[in-house]
């Protein structure tokens, strides 16, 4: 019932279960001694000598610098000024250059053929002419009708991707889910790396850490890239729905890094096929549209129509290419738990090439097979409704009492395609700073994937950790912190004596950065 | 710019420019209440600084009696009265966090900082104590808001709003003040340019940072007319009429370009009012209709400019 025996049975599952794999501590096969993996060594061998007061005092100057940046997000539902900081953690997230390029490289040939798909289900639909994804994908509420046929330009769709990762061994990534609609919290990898910086100087001294902060700057780069009009300066503007939105402070910063408009719906109009902005001194034609808006309340004449957000009009012109939005209308098609499942044949489908990440083993509840088993196993199963997000409509088996997984039961059997079932899967457990000092917490890790002329993804991401012990949900709306993630050069890791200057250590961050930017 | 977003800053900068008005009215007002020999009740001293504000039957239907710790928690503190110094320092930062993109970084902060530190106050009776406290607090921030504009925005168009909101606002507060200290601080008998109580002078002078401006320019014992000339026609005095519309009309060329709008030629009207003014015309006419009609002009152009500029129809 509580959230308390919720949190005991987790527990025990945890104890029951194998150990989880730690990104700092790895057991060793079949002992009960642990090894500090090598990329952590050195920061294991600083962080061990400081003293819990000293990280909880940079924790409380950490927490104190968001709150006076106004590092904030509106809760839902709640009161008119209730602005709440995403908890911070000080111990960062380290990954070797070489598994980033495995990651990067997966996440980029999987965006590759997302938007390839897209561009698929929205022209000719080869994919389900060769019987390898189900025309009843056509039937997916994510599907836009409105989108068929319509030419974006260089084919994209999906300009920004989070594709979620998560760990279970040294070896296994799987990715948990695309997020291809409006994916949110690439702002604070750029401000958790700025936090870590001024925090800890001299680990940025000592480690080759590659640099995230040019996120802003290719993805303006891209923006420009896919104006429809073929004027030399085009016009970005960043659409909110608001201040009141959740995640305004990622548009304004955003908005502010590439030195584009924020605007709202409101500020913008359309007319002759054409959207501008209302400005001090008149009218002003608007190019490209980072919009950060769903779908369903871009355009009121179309979706929903209570929608005030939007901008009447605007889909006309955006089909008629007097617009490009970013990303596109009706990608959610391709990033809904119900075409998840189809990710690694659509690999090899449209690049011929065997998927360099793997999904997460997942049942199709309209199959009966899958069904019969998924029913069978409720309490060990996390079960996910399709077309939802955000850790609200879910299942997890473990952790659920009896009379939850019965009445998630009635609701499986009444519409099993509306569910898909997986595993509760082992996440990855990395250092934490929590009351009692250092623990244990499950991490996933968000890269943001960028699609202009080339497709690339800084050296870097969101790295959500569930701060509660045992739990396994990351989403900030369920009490989820973020810790920074670092890319580090193993091999240029320096010794601290032979630390003189920050001029020694940055070409080799930087090459880093080329590196990882090079691999698509 | 966009239209709401010049909209967000100009409402912001007038938004602080209020709260520190209104505590330089609490301020002085506190200060009269201290002078040993101050013949005047409790609320007929406090009954100015309601005037002020403008919102007296607000304040009655709210509170019995006019006094100083009732008076002191409205005007300063009350979340129900729309122009307390609270509610005016949370529209500042509502509207500045709506548009902290078009503003520099080192801007947002210090609004932020000051919404933040706000609550050291909260809860406190400001009339027991703390009242001084706050009211520098609430000038300091205010002083701080400008520098940190100035030192540290573009000059385009977005300062242009932040300073066309402080000076729309400096001086609607300026008239008002003088407008009702000047009616009740002259006795009926009493001949425009008679004696009258030195301390309650000095306060007012005080309450707009000018006690050392008249001192140096006049050097003379403190009269009304000068007190009232030094805040309407001195353009060299930062807070009077004149300087204020310096800055306005000069923002309002350079905004409208080559555009033909009324906010530019009202702006210039009354600016030539100021500079080409004498003071003997406007007493001879009578300073507190001078002032009405400025205060009802100001309000004019403040609606004009948001039509020329800020509406969000204006397209």
């Amino acid at each position: 019932m509580g959230i308390f025996n919720i949190q005991q049975r987790l527990l025990l599952m945890q104890k029951s279960q194998k150990m989880f794999f730690d990104e700092m501590q790895s057991v060793v096969a079949n002992a009960d001694e642990k090894r500090v993996r090598d990329i952590y060594t050195a920061y294991q061998h600083w962080l061990k000598d400081i003293p819990h007061h000293q990280l909880e005092s940079k924790r409380q100057e950490a927490e104190l610098l968001f709150r006076r940046v106004g590092i904030t997000f509106n809760v839902y539902g709640e009161e008119d000024g209730a602005e709440r900081l995403i908890p911070f953690d000080v111990i960062p997230r380290l990954i070797s250059a070489k598994e980033w390029s495995t990651l990067s490289a997966g996440a980029i040939q999987r965006v590759r053929a997302l938007n390839m798909f897209l561009h698929d289900i929205y022209h000719s639909q080869e994919i389900i002419q060769a019987g390898i994804i189900p025309s009843s994908i056509l039937a997916n509420s994510q599907y836009r009708p409105e989108m068929f046929g319509v030419d974006v330009p260089n084919q994209i769709y999906a300009h920004i991707a989070g594709i979620d990762l998560v760990r279970t061994s040294e070896s296994q990534f799987y990715v948990l889910e695309d997020n291809l609609r409006t994916p949110s919290g690439v702002s604070y990898m750029l401000e958790d790396r700025k936090m870590m910086m001024r925090l800890f100087p001299e680990l940025f001294r000592r480690y080759s850490i590659a640099p995230v902060d040019h996120y802003p700057q290719v993805l303006l780069k891209n923006l420009r890239a896919v104006a429809q009009t073929s004027i030399q300066e085009p016009t970005v503007v960043l659409l909110s729905p608001g201040a009141y939105n959740s995640a305004y402070f990622e548009h304004a910063f955003l908005a502010q890094q590439m030195g584009i408009e924020l605007v709202e719906g409101p500020d913008l109009f359309v007319r002759n096929n054409a959207v501008y902005m209302r400005t001090t001194q008149g009218p002003q034609r608007v190019d490209v549209i980072y919009r950060r808006i769903d779908d369903d309340y871009i355009d009121p004449l179309v979706f929903n129509p209570n929608s005030i957000l939007g901008v009447p009009g605007l889909l006309s012109v955006y089909r008629n290419g007097g617009v490009t939005l970013a990303n596109a209308v009706g990608t959610g098609v391709a990033d809904d738990k119900a075409t998840y499942i189809y990710v690694p044949e659509m690999i090899k489908f449209y690049l011929g090439e065997a998927p360099l990440l793997e999904n997460v083993p997942t049942y199709e509840l309209s199959k009966e097979d899958d069904l019969q088993y998924t029913l069978a196993h409720l309490h060990e199963l996390v079960v996910k409704e399709v077309q939802g997000s955000g850790g609200y409509g879910m299942l997890v088996g473990p952790a659920a009492t009896k009379k939850e997984i019965e009445e998630f039961r009635l609701r499986i059997v009444s519409k099993p395609a509306n569910y898909i079932a997986q595993p509760t899967l082992a996440l990855s457990t990395c250092p934490t700073l929590v009351e009692a000092g250092i623990a244990p917490r499950h991490v996933d890790l968000r890269p943001f994937v960028l699609s202009g002329k080339t497709v690339t993804l800084v050296p870097g991401a969101l790295c959500r950790v569930a701060l509660k012990e045992g739990s396994l949900v990351v989403n900030s709306s369920q009490g989820g912190g973020t810790k920074d993630t670092w890319v580090l050069e193993e091999t240029k890791v320096l010794e601290e004596t032979n630390v003189s200057s920050i001029e020694e250590s940055q070409p080799a961050a930087i090459k880093v950065a080329q590196k990882a930017e090079a691999v698509c | 710019m966009l239209s709401r977003t010049a909209d967000h800053l100009y409402w912001m900068a007038r938004y602080i420019e209020r709260a520190e008005n209104m505590a330089r009215v609490l301020e002085v007002t506190y200060s009269m209440s201290l002078v040993p020999n101050a013949a005047q009740s409790e609320a007929a001293l406090w009954l100015p600084a309601l005037e002020i504000s403008g919102n007296i039957d607000d304040y009655e239907s709210e509170y019995d009696t006019v006094n100083a710790a009732d008076v002191i928690h409205y005007l300063a503190m009350d979340a129900d009265n729309p122009s307390s110094i609270y509610n005016a320092l949370r529209n500042a930062r509502e509207n500045a966090r709506a548009v902290r993109v078009a503003m520099t970084s080192e801007t947002w902060e210090n609004i932020n900082a000051l919404w933040l530190e706000f609550d050291q106050f909260n809860g406190q009776d400001l009339a027991k104590n703390g009242l001084r406290e706050f009211c520098d607090w609430v000038k300091a921030r205010s002083h701080l808001f400008r520098g940190v504009c100035f030192g540290t925005m573009l000059r385009d168009d977005a300062f242009s709003f932040v300073r066309l909101g402080t000076f729309i606002e400096r001086a609607d507060n300026t008239a008002r003040l003088l407008d009702v200290k000047y009616h009740l601080l002259l006795p009926e008998q009493e001949e425009v340019g008679g004696a009258v109580d030195y301390y309650e002078w000095s306060a007012v002078l005080r309450s707009v940072s000018a006690f050392q401006a008249y001192q140096k320019i006049f050097s003379d014992t403190i009269v009304p007319w000068r007190v009232a000339e030094l805040l309407v026609l001195r353009r060299d005095m930062p807070r009077s009429l004149h300087a204020c519309l310096d800055e306005i009309s000069a923002i309002l060329e350079q905004l409208s370009g080559s555009r033909h709008t009324e906010c530019r030629r009202l702006s210039g009207e009354l600016h030539a009012k100021l500079r080409y003014g004498k003071m003997q015309d406007i007493f001879q006419r009578g300073l507190h209709e001078f002032l009405s009609d400025f205060i009802d002009s100001n309000n004019i152009l403040g609606a004009e400019i948001q039509r020329a500029f800020l509406s969000i129809n204006a397209s």
